[in-house]
């Protein structure tokens, strides 16, 4: 069942092919930008957080690929239809709510992760020598990558529920989308913040979304330290998932007392 | 013996809404959406809620199918209580609300029942032939590719009410399912209901502001206002009772005072036309011209019947009253 449902988050998208081509181009554009600003960094200094020019590179394009598979620029999804109403169809499928919301965001992402998180890769490995991820890291950066989905889908769930309480929430999207590019690493990558930031970025689940596959991309976490590095982002995956139903229990309390 | 689907034992849903009281106060009102209604649906009926807006008639329906909890009294839908086992008789109704959609708007139509297909656990086989009798019977052919964002109104509404009835549902609740369509496509609408009541023998509780959808489908009306029920029984019974009043409307040759024959009295006078009012089941027409013409000279007559939106603006009048 879930699986149909992905297949058609998948359909969804692909039927805006003009729009696919546009953003590939605007994340690779960005993505050189970006890419001549860290080169000028790193000519000061060779080494910085652990990285070499080659791993800023290499993390600047994949990164930018990562931007619409986990959705980063804002979804509203769920918030559209809690403003037409319409949600009031979904909330009574015998289907359990969260979980077919996230199948078809999971269907959503593999689709964008196909059309739009490869090409641009593809086009910085044309321009620039990549690092290509060590094939031992491959099946962690996989599951890396689902994990992280599933802390942004969380994260996303649980800003579009607030639309039951208050009218726009745009304002939190907003918000979230800032703070998932600053401290989720896409901006810059944690690694080169100053400690103290740095810090504080891994103590929150945003770096769970980009900055941990990313840096099982470029092999920061060998061996042990992969399996850490999942627990941390599944720990975080669980607690949001698990924040998101108590709220979607609240909202269906609220709905069953004061009406849609 | 009948099976009662729908059991409704007193129910009352209040809303408690805050309106504004001055600058920074509040004041909170109690709002009786549905006030003490009690009333019975026998499987395989359909019956035509109806009632001015306002009356209650969705809150009702949201009762019905687990979304809202009562706030006194008791529901039965299918022997389940609706608001405790929600997504247990989601499986065994279909839902219509005209002004909202179930399908998914970027999604072509087909692949939004593919999606209830996989929701719903319809068997392939099932789904199948559901799919190939809906699509004969709503003309869905023409449109099962389009995405539903860019349906027009009358094809969306047979979408939405394929998707409330492909899972073979015991019950519907169609809240307004025919609003804004046309013609053609409300007399199609109808037929697709007579038809999957008739064959599978699906309730349905239908509401709606179109009379004509209740006279041409339900044996039965419930007519609720302010929460109550004013009025439940079948269509014939209550035109006997509020809409058994005809007119006899009559040209005469000059114009005269009003006529005074027994029988009947005259409601309106314009000129040499005259409007007569009598009660059909005490007096036929051919009796009233028959006197009529004893007393005037005629030049030519018609018989007005109350058609029915005037029968039930009077219920809604002497309800309110
Ligand atoms: N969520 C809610 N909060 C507060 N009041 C509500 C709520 N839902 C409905 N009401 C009130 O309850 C009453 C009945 O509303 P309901 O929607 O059931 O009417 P209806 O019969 O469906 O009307 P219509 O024909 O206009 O669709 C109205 O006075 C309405 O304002
Ligand atoms: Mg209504």
């Amino acid at each position: 069942m879930y699986w149909e449902v992905a297949k058609r988050g998948f359909r969804r998208y692909s039927t805006y092919r003009a729009a696919t081509v546009a953003g590939v181009v605007t994340n690779s554009v960005f993505a050189f930008i970006r890419a001549y600003i860290l080169i000028a960094i790193f000519r000061q200094r060779a080494h910085i957080g652990g990285f070499d020019v080659r791993d800023a590179l290499t993390y600047t394009f994949v990164s930018q690929g990562f931007l619409m598979p986990m959705a980063m620029f804002g979804w509203y999804d769920i918030e559209q239809r809690v403003r037409t109403g319409d949600i009031v169809s979904d909330l009574y499928r015998p289907v359990d709510f969260q979980g077919y919301w996230f199948a078809l965001d999971g269907g959503r992402a593999l689709y964008q992760a196909m059309a739009r998180g490869v090409p641009p890769v593809l086009v910085g490995a044309v321009f620039f020598s990549l690092r290509a991820p060590p094939v031992a890291a491959l099946p962690v950066f996989a599951v890396s990558c689902v994990l992280g989905l599933a802390v942004s889908f969380a994260l996303r769930f649980l800003t579009n529920l607030l639309s039951f309480w208050i009218i726009d929430v745009r304002g939190p999207a907003q918000v979230l989308v800032m703070v998932e590019l600053f401290l989720g690493g896409v901006v810059l990558p944690i690694a080169l913040f100053p400690r103290t930031l740095e810090v504080l970025a891994r103590a929150l689940p945003f770096a769970s979304i980009a900055q941990l596959p990313l840096e099982v991309y470029l092999g920061k976490h060998p061996g042990v330290d992969a399996l850490t590095t999942l627990a941390v982002q599944a720990a975080w995956a669980a607690a949001l998932l698990l924040a998101g139903r108590a709220v979607l229990g609240a909202v269906m309390r609220k709905l069953a007392v004061q009406g849609g | 013996m009948t099976q009662e689907l729908i059991q409704l034992r007193d129910v009352t849903k209040t809303f408690t809404v805050a309106r504004k009281a001055g600058r920074v106060r509040r004041r909170f009102e109690q709002v009786h959406a549905v006030d003490h209604i009690s009333f019975t649906v026998a499987q395989g009926t359909m019956v035509g809620y109806i009632g001015p807006n306002g009356a209650g008639k969705s809150t009702t329906i949201k009762m019905l199918t687990g979304i809202l909890v009562p706030t006194s009294g008791q529901v039965r839908v299918a022997g389940l209580e609706p608001s405790r086992n929600r997504v247990e008789l989601a499986r065994r109704i279909g839902v219509v609300f005209g002004q909202r959609t179930q399908l998914w708007w970027d999604l072509p139509l087909r692949d939004s029942f593919d999606l209830l297909r996989s929701i719903y656990r319809v068997p392939g086989a099932r789904h199948a032939r559901n799919m190939a009798a809906f699509t004969e019977l709503l003309d869905l052919a023409p449109f099962l590719d389009v995405p539903v964002r860019q349906l027009s109104l009358g094809q969306r509404m047979r979408g939405e009410l394929t998707a409330a009835l492909l899972h073979d549902p015991d019950i519907v609740y169609l809240d307004e399912p025919t609003i804004g369509l046309d013609v053609v496509s409300k007399a199609q609408v109808r037929d697709f209901l007579t038809g999957i009541n008739r064959e599978r023998g699906t309730t349905v509780l239908l509401t709606t502001h179109d009379l004509s959808d209740i006279e041409r489908l339900c044996r039965r009306i419930l007519i609720i206002d302010l929460g109550h029920v004013i009025y439940d029984g079948d269509l014939p019974t209550i035109r006997r009772r509020f809409g058994d009043e005809r007119t006899l409307v009559v040209d005469l040759e000059e114009a005269g005072p009003p006529i005074d024959v027994p029988g009947a009295v005259v409601d309106r006078v314009e000129g040499s036309r005259q409007w007569l009012r009598f009660h059909g089941h005490q007096l036929s027409a051919s009796e009233l011209v028959a006197r009529v013409a004893e007393r005037v000279r005629l030049v030519d007559l018609a018989v007005e019947e109350t058609d029915i939106e005037d029968v039930v603006r009077r219920i809604y009048l002497t309800g309110r009253s």
